[in-house]
């Protein structure tokens, strides 16, 4: 008996003892934004691209990388610190300033409790006014793009498609993609007017909601600006 | 007493005469466990050994080492569970295929330095040729690493650290990409002379083996110098990534001016042994009495240089071990393989709805480029004199397929009118998401060692890889050409190879396109790990992996096989089918159906990020100087 307390003294000696030192506080403070222009959000694809966080005085460095979402809403949860915060170097749909020495630049971030960054940013063009609708077989579209950059910045529209998935998950990339339609920028005369009209597809295993959105591809621009997902039922 | 003393005396003079011995003999005592430089520089036969090092560690990205490299482009379907991946991922990741070996460079560097200073010790033509080895094997490294990361450290000496605290002076910034290139040139222009011009031995460097690098290296340059034109956003304002367009010329001089330079040396031929074209062309990788090859990594049964190319990769139902047929190349490979009179052609499966019949399994790849033959298995073929069984099962009148689940599986009473046991699949399949199957409906054969025992474990294969051969040094002074506008001379060059894989009727110089040369060198040189550095310097990765899912339109009704820009990010395959309809004429007969293996799903994209690899944070950390490569 004396025997059997004993050990759970021991046990209990050595399983709480690690319950101490070695363990460390998770990291508790929520860091979010989104990418606006003008207060309008701008929408991406999902894992498109990443902001960057950087942290100094811990000996090497190490990125933490942060994805954007299909909203262009970013977060993370993060111990309190200070942070330095960029864009990665990869092909975004906007404009991001450079330093000196032509790399991103970078924002200081002091972040201790939750903290919301928005980051107003310049897209090489903006889709106003998307309307997605479902009728009679077909998802018809309508919208129009303003070219943001007029300078010599400024880049070329390549093309404004419609796409339609079965996954809530509508972008250029996704192999769920089972109808577009393509309008290319070359054939664009009144960019303040476009319509575009594609045949709503069976889907396997049948489901009777489809989600669509409006991409806009900028030549030389590996990340297409979006319109907002929109569901339609039939 | 007497005795006493004697022995007293005897032993104090063995105790102290030992000690008369000088202190500096004892203590400057030779290790028996390893060499010291001075003893090695001079025995030839030791330093030989060093150099065997050097040339063990020459870098490859896709080798018959590593079967699965082969899978990730699209070039062939991975049949094996653990590399289904391989086609379910979209992106290539930045970091893809980066390398980074300063440790090798700094042994080459103290190999050359060590060399140079004890050069009185063996005779100047050994000294020399050894030297000019490294040298080989130092750009080898050198170009492995341009082509991923672009401009890197050029490092020429043994970097020495001296404890100061301040690691300052070891740090080297990127060079550019072109001072790359042109120092891998003036070197191989240096050594070219210094190394023995035959091929007696390719395992080991040779004035046609730098001439060939060169030219090699050159073409890279020339061409990232031209076609980078066109995707300014893959470069760096300090020229660490990029080459000015001016510079285009220039490189594709030099390019045409080596490759000229070994097919007018004469020491060199195309592999033409065997007057069947296909067998010639599979023989010309694995035979080691070889006029073509120039530079190699050879290796040897019974000792630890031998391989396991063919275990892994064997034919499944004629394997020796219970594995392989993990390679499989794909249909858009398979496809691109042109006809007899120089067309683009899909495999004729459907005509309109309506499948195909064919009478033979190997009909439908009737009246094709040998070279299809040579590198791939197709069905209705052998393999070390054995047959090869690839058919899916059999197609019934009503449109329904009998088929199972494992290999070459028996069922009872599954056919109308026919109550007996039957086999209803191949025994290699293709059966989809079963590793070791052909999921493509074909097995690679280039490489492939037919010897018996090869596809053992206890035994392996010692077919060679070959790095640089001679057919290839036709196809680079052909682009060379095409590219300086002397198509004529490109359609001589292309001809040599051309005539070799039956394609009798040569192209005329008005018929030599960019498209023809990328075409060339895409069906000449798959599997020898030329693909993702030629799709690279065209700047052609981005618009052939662009992330826009492959059809089966573009395989039954392809009209644009020959389009160096044609998509290619999934992999497809092509399964036979037997059709079964007694009373029918066309029972007993064989259609094929287009397939995408259900493992294929996603399609590749290569990102402007992917042009130059990502260097690691541990890189960047240890040297602030290195900039990160742009677009990731």
């Amino acid at each position: 008996m004396r025997k059997i307390f004993l050990n759970i003294a021991l046990a209990s000696i050595v399983f709480l003892g690690s319950c101490k030192k070695d363990n460390f506080d998770a990291p508790e403070s929520d860091f979010s934004g989104r990418l606006l222009y003008q207060g309008q959000q701008i929408h991406v694809r999902h894992a498109g691209f990443g902001a960057e966080l950087w942290q100094k005085g811990f000996g090497k460095f190490g990125v933490i990388n942060v994805n954007f979402n299909q909203e262009g809403m970013f977060s993370s949860k993060l111990f309190d610190g200070n942070y330095k915060f960029t864009v990665s170097n990869s092909q975004v749909p906007f404009l991001w300033p450079k330093n000196a020495a032509g790399r991103p630049d970078s924002l200081d971030v002091n972040l201790s409790g939750d903290k919301v960054m928005d980051l107003e940013v310049r897209p090489y063009f903006m889709l106003r006014s998307p309307v997605i609708t479902y009728s009679a077989g077909a998802v018809n579209a309508t919208c129009s793009v303003e070219k943001i950059i007029t300078d010599a910045n400024g880049r070329d529209l390549e093309r404004v498609t419609l796409y339609v998935n079965n996954t809530q998950f509508v972008d250029d990339q996704s192999t769920n993609n089972k109808a577009k339609q393509d309008l290319s920028g070359a054939a664009i005369s009144n960019p303040a007017n476009l319509t575009m009209s594609v045949a709503m597809p069976t889907f396997s295993p049948v489901q009777n909601y489809a989600f669509a959105r409006i991409g806009i591809k900028i030549s030389g621009i590996e990340n297409m600006v979006f319109s907002p997902v929109v569901k339609l039922t039939f | 007493m007497k005795k006493y003393i004697i022995a007293t005396g005897i032993l104090a003079m063995l105790t102290l005469g030992q000690a008369c011995k000088k202190d500096s003999d004892f203590l400057e005592k030779q290790p028996t466990d390893n060499l010291s430089v001075a003893s090695v520089w001079k025995d030839k036969n030791l330093v030989l050994t060093l150099v065997g090092d050097l040339y063990d560690r020459y870098p490859d990205y896709q080798n018959i080492e590593a079967w699965w490299d082969f899978t990730n482009f699209d070039e062939a379907f991975a049949s094996a569970g653990g590399d289904y991946f391989r086609h379910q991922n979209t992106e290539y990741n930045y970091d893809s295929w980066n390398y980074w070996d300063y440790g090798f460079m700094r042994e080459i560097n103290l190999f050359i330095k060590r060399g140079g200073e004890s050069t009185n010790l063996l005779a100047k033509e050994d000294t020399d040729r050894f030297l000019a080895e490294a040298r080989f094997v130092r750009a080898g490294v050198y170009f492995e690493l341009v082509k991923r990361m672009g401009g890197v450290p050029l490092l020429l000496e043994p970097l020495t650290y001296d404890y100061s605290g301040d690691p300052t002076p070891l740090r080297v910034a990127r060079s550019k990409e072109s001072e790359m290139y042109d120092f891998i040139i003036k070197e191989m222009e240096e050594i070219k002379v210094l190394l023995p011009d035959n091929n007696a031995d390719p395992s080991r460097a040779s004035k046609g083996a730098a001439l060939a690098l060169e030219s090699r290296a050159a073409l890279y340059a020339g061409s990232i110098a031209k076609y980078g034109a066109a995707t300014p956003e893959v470069s760096l304002p300090g020229g660490e990534v990029g080459i000015p367009a001016s510079m285009a010329n220039g490189y594709y001089q030099i390019a045409l001016r080596a490759a000229e330079e070994i097919i007018t040396g004469g020491k060199y031929s195309l592999y033409k042994k065997n007057t069947n074209l296909q067998e010639n062309f599979a023989a010309l990788f694995i035979d080691k009495a070889n006029p073509e090859v120039i530079f190699v990594k050879d290796y040897k049964l019974k000792t630890k240089k031998a391989h396991g190319f063919t275990i892994d990769n064997q034919p499944r139902s004629i394997a020796e071990e219970a594995q392989g047929g993990r390679l499989n190349p794909s249909l858009n490979l398979v496809q691109s393989f042109e006809m007899l009179d120089n067309s683009f052609a899909p495999l004729a499966s459907v005509s309109g709805s309506n499948p195909i019949y064919y009478t033979n399994l190997t009909d439908i790849f009737a009246g094709r480029d040998a070279r299809l033959g040579g590198t791939v298995i197709l069905p209705g073929t052998q393999f070390k004199g054995k047959n090869i069984d690839i058919w899916a099962g059999y197609q019934l009148a009503s449109g329904a397929i009998v088929t199972g689940t494992n290999f070459a599986e028996i069922k009872t009473n599954v056919l109308p009118g026919n109550t007996g046991a039957v086999q209803v699949v191949g025994g290699d399949g293709p059966l989809d998401g079963v590793e070791f199957s052909a999921q493509s409906g074909f097995y690679v054969r280039k490489f492939l060692d037919p010897a018996a025992g090869s596809g053992q474990i206890g035994t392996r294969s010692e077919v060679r890889w070959i790095r640089y051969r001679f057919a290839e040094v036709y196809l680079n002074a052909a682009e060379a050409a095409f590219e300086l506008n002397n198509t004529a001379k490109a359609a001589g060059y292309l001809k040599e190879v051309r005539d070799r894989a039956g394609l009798t009727t040569a192209l005329t110089a008005g018929q030599i396109t960019f498209d023809r040369i990328v075409h060339e060198r895409r069906v000449e040189l798959a599997f020898e790990g030329h693909q993702l550095w030629d799709m690279k310097r065209w700047r052609l990765a981005h618009k052939v992996w662009n992330g826009t899912a492959n059809t089966a339109a573009d395989f039954t009704t392809a009209t644009n096989i020959g389009s160096s820009e044609k998509v290619n990010t999934m992999v497809f395959g092509l399964w036979p089918y037997k059709y079964y309809a007694p009373g029918d004429p066309n029972d007993g007969k064989y259609l094929f159906k287009v397939v995408k293996p259900s493992r294929v799903t996603a399609a590749h994209r290569f990102r402007m990020g992917n042009y130059y690899s990502q260097f690691n944070q541990d890189i960047l950390n240890g040297n602030p100087l290195i900039i990160r490569n742009p677009n990731q």
